[in-house]
């Protein structure tokens, strides 16, 4: 359900994303932040620095590491002592973290990590994409993508609390643009200290480590009982959709402040072409959708907020009475030639009764800017489709061919 | 017995698991060789060799595994292994 | 909506510039939103940075590719980058020089203003920064923006002496732009 979203201008000031997220972290008081720096994450923790330098972070310890794999093994730790833990990452850095990734959602220990989205190496690219964190899906961390740096903020709260609760206890990624999110100053409202105290509880596990009460926590677990594991990590993934609404609905409650749950739709009630994407291209799409829309061109946006856990059933009952669907994806899984928000999709309509034609373009890689141009092509191409259907399911728009 | 999400598991569990079953041979003291120099108190892998009040060890058979490592290291062959009748 | 882009070499400040203009726009009581070009930092390389200023909260997040606006702080850029691309016909390109705007052979139909920001800088500031100055000019020129609100987040950024003397450079700039209003 659409909810309006209010902004008080009053409370805004023009700040950096980065500082918009630091902020954020400092007002959800976490006990332990450890991170190691790398483009273009570095803001936040730079930030997160000052703020303990100047003692506004109290009861809370800065772990300085020598990699991101022991700033993420640190942390398995302190969570599991019970404290609220923090983390921001990149690329490189996250693709290190892959096997502690594992082990937190494992040990199913909440945490929040801000993945601020870039490109993979080889060849070496700090800029833009989401190959980084959509190629971590599988290891058990929630995953929720924001559109500008009031949705970020606001979603590292939303992240503790869907991440504590203790039918989900999974860590979660708070996923934003590399620069074009991070370096952006715009107007904000910085996440607001009364309102988040009320908002997020403290953090009170129902175990903890503890010397004088001790437990074994990574435990080992043989062909007789892993697979109960695994089973219980999924049940826990699917608490989290419905927790992921209801946190978007609390958050909107005492804050104003709503982008959807799951997902969140713009102009789809009638629309015949539903563009889905995830992350900052989302504002230049609504540009582009309220153009066309002046045009008498059916098309609206689904927005996927969660990709993980999936939200199958959000989706489905959106994209139903479409004529063609289409995903954006800013990465690509290599030696399928789709990128995974096209996969998914494609994958949760198999089965059902709904039979509406998905095509997929992967774009933005590695920096390259998204031009309104190229979603108004897109968009051309998603009218034949309709009226002549798919020819090339899945492929890249922006290619430069005079250079291959 | 029911699993905890995320594998969480009392700690110190060993201590039900004995595993003095496994033993073919087990080490007797010989007290009047022995000089209290606590080298198999030291080296032994399962903690099974408990100090006395006396200044002496003796084995916790309940855990002891009969690996010999106190036999062989004890510089005054106080240490024998005798074999389990099973 | 209006869009800035400003031209610089790394270490001048093109970033800097390009935020406090948005800082000062909101304080105007508009929207905005201010981003570099997202290269790799070097000091002298050409950089890009870029600035929206809106009535309503800004969504597209594409470059700027049709500026009503180029602020350019080192003008031997214009020999090394189309300063001028995108440019619209009845917008205005400011340029950090103490030649008259006719000296400049550029391709495009907009105003051409120069200001010897170089200049004002040692004069009053003492070190040759120019960032926040053509800030001045470029509210004198477009009366865009208010002077006050550049000032204001000037001072803020650069408390005590540096954003005071900062902020008298930045009148003096806007004062004789003001004159030159496009």
């Amino acid at each position: 359900m659409p909810r309006e979203n209010k902004l008080d201008k009053e409370k805004m000031v023009v700040v950096e994303g980065s500082y918009a997220v630091a902020h954020a972290v400092k007002t959800c008081r976490p006990n332990v932040i450890s991170a190691y720096p790398i483009t273009p994450q570095t803001h936040i923790v730079e930030d997160l620095s000052q703020f303990m330098a100047d003692g506004e972070i109290p009861n809370c310890e800065y772990i300085n590491v020598e990699s991101e794999f022991s700033a993420l093994s640190a942390l398995v730790g302190s969570a599991a002592v019970g404290a609220r833990c923090y983390s921001a990452t990149t690329a490189q850095g996250l693709a290190l973290m892959h096997e502690v990734l594992f082990n937190m959602s494992g040990m199913r220990l909440p945490t929040v990590m801000t993945i601020v989205n870039r490109a993979l190496s080889a060849p070496i690219n700090i800029w833009n994409d989401q190959q980084d964190s959509i190629s971590q899906r599988d290891t058990g961390w929630i995953q929720l993508y924001a559109e500008d740096i009031q949705e970020i903020s606001d979603m590292t709260a939303q992240a503790y609390k869907i991440s504590e609760d203790k039918d989900v206890l999974m860590p979660a990624m708070t996923c934003m643009d590399g620069f074009i999110l991070s370096h952006v100053y715009e107007p904000v409202v910085l996440l607001e200290q009364d309102l988040t105290d009320k908002f997020l509880p403290k953090y009170e596990p129902e175990y903890t480590l503890d010397p004088k009460d001790p437990l074994s926590y990574g435990a080992f677990a043989d062909p007789n009982y892993y697979t109960e594991f695994r089973y219980l990590q999924e049940q826990a993934m699917q608490n989290a959709l419905k927790k992921i609404e209801d946190v978007a609905n609390e958050f909107y409650d005492i804050y104003g402040r709503y982008y959807g749950g799951l997902i969140d739709e713009y102009r789809t009630e009638d629309a015949d072409i539903i563009i889905m994407a995830m992350g900052s291209v989302i504002g230049t799409v609504k540009d582009v959708i309220d153009k066309l829309r002046n045009r008498n061109v059916k098309v609206g946006l689904l927005k996927v907020r969660a990709f993980r856990p999936f939200p199958a059933d959000a989706i489905r009952n959106v994209v139903r009475d479409a004529k063609v669907i289409v995903t954006l994806d800013k990465n690509i899984t290599l030696g399928l030639n789709e990128g995974a928000l096209c996969t998914e999709t494609k994958s949760i309509l198999y089965n059902t009764d709904i039979n509406v034609p998905v095509i997929g373009y992967m774009l933005g890689h590695g920096g390259r800017d998204i031009k309104v141009d190229t979603i108004e092509r897109i968009i051309d191409e998603a009218h034949e489709v309709i009226r002549n259907g798919i020819k090339t399911e899945s492929q890249f728009i922006d290619l430069r061919e005079e250079i291959l | 017995m029911k699993i905890l999400p995320g594998g969480i598991c009392q700690a110190g569990t060993t201590r039900v698991n004995k595993t003095g079953g496994w033993r073919n041979f087990k080490p007797v003291y010989n007290y009047d060789l022995c000089i209290k120099c606590k080298l198999c108190e030291l080296l032994c892998p399962d903690s099974s060799v408990i100090p006395r009040e006396d200044g002496f060890f003796e084995f916790d058979y309940d855990f002891c595994k009969g690996c010999g490592i106190c036999e062989n290291e004890c510089p005054k062959k106080a240490i024998d292994m005798v074999l389990e009748e099973k | 909506m209006k869009e800035i882009r400003v031209h610089g070499r790394g270490g001048q400040g093109s970033v800097t510039a390009a935020e406090l203009l948005a800082v000062a726009a909101f304080a105007d009581g508009k929207f905005s939103q201010a981003f570099p070009a997202f290269g790799v930092e070097r000091r002298g390389a050409p950089v890009l940075s870029f600035t929206r200023i809106s009535d309503e909260p800004i969504r597209l997040r594409t470059q700027i590719y049709e500026p009503d606006y180029v602020i350019v702080q080192d003008p031997t850029l214009i020999e090394v980058v189309d300063v001028a691309s995108g440019l619209k016909d009845d917008g205005m390109l400011l340029i950090n020089s103490d030649f008259d705007p006719e000296t400049f052979d550029i391709d495009t139909k907009a105003k051409i203003l120069t200001v010897n920001a170089t200049k004002i800088a040692l004069d009053i500031i003492g070190r040759p920064i120019v960032n926040t100055i053509l800030l001045g000019a470029f509210a004198g020129a477009t009366g865009e923006i208010q002077p006050e609100s550049i000032m204001d987040a000037v001072k803020k950024r650069f408390p005590g002496k540096v954003g005071e003397r900062n902020a008298e450079a930045i009148q003096e700039a806007y004062n004789m732009m003001k004159e030159a209003r496009i």
